[in-house]
């Protein structure tokens, strides 16, 4: 491969072939569409499935009867069809379907501006669906990270079997950077625990509620079962409060207890410093140019940038929020992750949101500004 | 090899849920008759449902059992078969899912997947108390038609076929070859479905005072025909799919290398804007450029603006290129600003009126200008395009602009387009390199 200039939306696709991927559906939306492109002339050429669906209802349901028959999947879309994916966002995470989800955020709400970036669907990403079950989200803030991160997303909707959501912006998306891919260090493959042929096999089996289950994929050596309907182990209906709890309960620990796990986060740290900014995606660039020119002022100041949005890295952000007297969060949003911050930051410390969604990207010097630090 | 199967139904979980009469019940039996009949390997078939009374019958098979959200059911049946495509997938779907789900329904028929789609169709959403569904006759008494349905009863299989299902039968709970008819749906390679008509006795049979010689009469009223209505086989979705990519030779092209060997004079990040009208090939000239900074030893980023109605109006793109790796992707106030066309200029109009003084615009001679700071140089890029190619205007104007400002050789330029582009572009794009180099 070596250099290139690529857009984040390619990287994304080439990450997930990377990934083994072999099952593509979506439906065109700007600013997503040229993953479904490449996904098209790629995965067909492996021996895998790439389709466009008549809608994203449809995208989304291609891929859990897919993921669910053993393949490794991905959809792409942008906030109005995440909206389309809802219901059954709440069903893969429901049946434990390892698939990955990516929303390149455009302005929104609605339509809004179909070719404009923003960072409008964070909180929304976290609670997209009924129930108000964890999930994995992902942010990349480079073409390289795009690929890096759809490619671990792989790996992390194996190993914890639900959907794992990369949540990118237009920005990142139909960008073109100099990258060379092969240069992004990545861990080994990661495929889903499957179930032996012969043991009997229980389609949610865990001792310990944060175990995650081994899989048999339907056509496989097991008769496999997938209910949207409240069920136990056996993926048989249950109407019984101790089971229903136990399940929940499941779901929710095998994501909370590996939090630490699946932090992914950047720091940059300077002795001394009172000041921090926390930011994630494509503005923790400006952050990156704004604690540049500070330093150079002689201001002391540290920047978490973080990978992982949810479940929230909440022992990085305590120890990194540790001694301060200021932290920032810069957002292409009205202030939306800041209230995860908010939950964590200690008693005292000035927290102060550098909030735009007027399209345009965040800058270094608003950040400077707005932020106090000049 | 394997015991003869004398069902295909479980009792592990107990008896089949439906109310005492339900023709659901007539159903079920008749799949798990056919089954019988067939006798496929249980892990070869995939019983898939969505929500309804109906829905709660696939986990009574010893096959897989998908259910999946209300309506939904033939999505999940497709993906399962387009990436397992040796299993039989078997959708069990009410009428009420025929209704929220339409799209489903005339897409999969369209396509030709080879599933098979059989509808419960009971007139009425069973599960949620018995109100009208898109099947509910005119005239018929539901919960949410009090007062008589006044919409028209929808011709499910007449939609699927006018979609494109290349096999469909409709018929009743009652047909004495129901069993025979699911089997000739199941042996379709392609997509396949049955309309079974019956009753709902907990709602609508109440209501309507049905017996069961009325259903074949609620046809013949509703202008309906009972039977096998269409059997004209054509090729399935899937295999067609196999066999269009495997003869296909349109397999990607793999991206040429970019190999940094050009020195470059450039010492912090920097922004060149290109301003022209659709049709100039702004962007790929700008890629161009882009890259050749790439072979010049930097990093560069490309964000490209036009309308989405993508053959008129201005196409603006803006690169930026660096000696360092590059945070800060927008260009607040640009160092180089290129400006070819009308279109482009009154986009940009604001921006070129607000250039700093150490910036440089370089401006299509025969454009009206803003007042600007900005040092000024205007020069013949139309004219001298129009000589070699006039969709070669960007490379022209690039060209000219790289070799005022020396940011690195114009060798990089010639070795983009050359290693990048397909032989015929790359030729005229030369010349143009050589014309805009010439121009200053
Ligand atoms: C998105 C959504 N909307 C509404 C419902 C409620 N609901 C459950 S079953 C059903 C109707 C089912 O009717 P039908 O498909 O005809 O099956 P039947 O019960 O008659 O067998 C409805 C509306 C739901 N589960 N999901
Ligand atoms: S409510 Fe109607 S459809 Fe549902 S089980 Fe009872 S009779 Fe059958
Ligand atoms: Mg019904």
């Amino acid at each position: 491969m070596g250099l290139e200039f690529l857009e984040g939306n390619e990287a994304i696709a080439r990450g997930a072939m990377k990934a083994n991927c072999n099952f593509f559906a979506g439906y065109p939306i700007t600013p997503s569409s040229s993953i479904l492109q490449y996904m098209l002339n790629m995965v067909p050429y492996s021996g895998g499935v790439a389709i466009q669906a008549e809608d994203e209802i449809a995208s989304i349901g291609f891929c859990i009867g897919a993921a669910m028959a053993g393949s490794k999947v991905l959809t792409a879309t942008s906030g109005p069809g995440i909206s389309l994916y809802s219901e059954n966002i709440g069903l893969a995470i429901m049946g434990e379907t390892p698939m990955v989800i990516v929303n390149v955020q455009r302005q929104g709400p609605a339509t809004g501006s179909a070719t404009k970036g923003a960072e409008g669907d964070i909180q929304f990403t976290r609670w997209c669906t009924s129930g108000g079950l964890p999930v994995i989200v992902l942010s990349p803030a480079t073409v390289g990270e795009a690929y890096e991160l759809t490619y671990r997303a792989f790996n992390l909707s194996e190993q914890y079997r639900l959907p794992v959501f990369l949540l990118t912006n237009k920005e990142i998306g139909i960008t073109r950077e100099s990258v060379d891919l092969d240069t992004i260090a990545l861990p080994s493959l990661v495929e889903r625990a499957r179930v032996v042929a012969d043991e009997e096999y229980l389609p949610h089996y865990f001792d310990k509620l944060s175990e995650v289950p081994a899989i048999s994929d339907f056509g496989g050596e097991h008769i496999a079962r997938f209910t949207t309907s409240t069920h136990d182990k056996a993926a048989y209906l249950t109407t019984s409060p101790l089971v229903i709890q136990e399940m929940i309960d499941h779901y929710t620990a095998k994501i909370e207890e590996a939090a630490d796990e699946l932090a992914l986060v950047k720091e940059d740290f300077q002795d001394g410093a009172e000041i921090l900014i926390i930011s994630y995606g494509i503005t923790s660039r400006s952050t990156a140019v704004a604690v540049r020119e500070a330093r150079a002022k002689g201001v002391k100041i540290s920047a978490l940038t973080l990978q992982t949005l949810y479940p929230v890295s909440k022992t990085a952000m305590t120890s990194a929020m540790n001694g301060m007297k200021k932290v920032i969060v810069p957002e292409m949003n009205m202030g939306q992750y800041i209230l995860e911050v908010e939950r964590l930051v200690p008693a005292g410390v000035e927290l102060v949101g550098v909030n735009k969604m007027d399209t345009t990207l965040i800058s270094p010097d608003e950040i400077l500004e707005r932020g106090g630090l000049r | 090899m394997n015991a003869v199967r004398e069902t295909y139904l479980t009792d592990a979980i107990g008896p089949l849920p439906f109310c005492p009469g339900c023709g659901h019940h007539r159903l079920i039996k008749a799949l798990d008759k056919t089954l019988t009949k067939l006798q496929p390997d249980p892990k070869k078939v995939v019983i898939v449902t969505d929500i309804g009374c109906i829905g709660l019958a696939d986990r009574y098979f010893v096959t897989h059992a998908f259910h999946g959200l209300h309506g939904r059911s033939i999505t999940y049946a497709c993906g399962l078969k387009l990436a397992r495509p040796e299993l039989t997938v078997i959708v069990l779907k009410g009428d009420g899912g025929c209704g929220i789900g339409g799209t489903h329904l005339l897409n999969v028929a369209r396509r030709n997947i080879g599933i098979t789609l059989i509808v419960a169709n009971n007139f009425n959403y069973g599960m949620t108390g018995g109100q009208h569904s898109v099947t509910t006759p005119t005239d018929g008494l539901t919960a949410t038609t009090p007062l008589g349905n006044i919409e028209a009863a929808m011709d499910l299989c007449g939609t699927a076929i006018a979609a494109g299902a290349p096999w469909a039968y409709r018929g009743t709970g009652f047909d004495r070859d129901l069993t025979d008819r699911i089997a000739d749906a199941i042996r379709q390679p392609g997509f396949a479905m049955l309309d079974i008509w019956d009753m709902c006795t907990a709602y609508y049979l109440p209501r309507n005072q049905l017996g069961k010689k009325d259903l074949t009469g609620m046809m013949e009223r509703l202008g309906l025909q009972a039977g096998v209505l269409i059997d004209r086989p054509r090729p399935e979705y899937g295999e067609q799919y196999r066999n269009l990519h495997e003869i296909s030779e349109q397999v990607p092209r793999k991206r040429p290398e970019i190999t940094p060997k050009y020195t470059n004079t450039v010492a912090r990040q920097t922004g060149v804007v290109i301003a022209g009208s659709a049709g100039q090939k702004i962007r790929s000239a700008a890629g161009l450029f882009a890259q050749a900074g790439m072979f010049a030893n930097l990093e560069a980023t490309q964000k490209d603006d036009y309308p989405i109605t993508v053959m008129t109006g201005h196409s603006i793109t803006e690169i930026i290129i660096s000696p360092e790796s590059i945070d800060y992707t927008a260009i607040d106030s640009p160092d180089y600003f290129v400006v070819i066309s009308e279109d482009g200029l009154e986009k940009s109009w604001g921006r070129i009126a607000k250039l700093a003084n150490s910036a440089t615009l370089y401006a299509e001679e025969s454009l009206d200008l803003p007042a600007t700071d900005a040092k000024v140089v205007r020069l013949p890029f139309v004219a001298t395009a129009k000589k070699i190619n006039r969709l070669s205007v960007g490379i022209v104007a690039l060209a000219a602009m790289l070799h005022d400002t020396g940011m690195f050789s114009l060798d990089a330029f010639k070795d983009s387009i050359t290693v990048l582009q397909k032989p015929a572009i790359a030729d005229v794009n030369l010349q143009a390199l050589k014309a805009g180099a010439a121009i200053l």
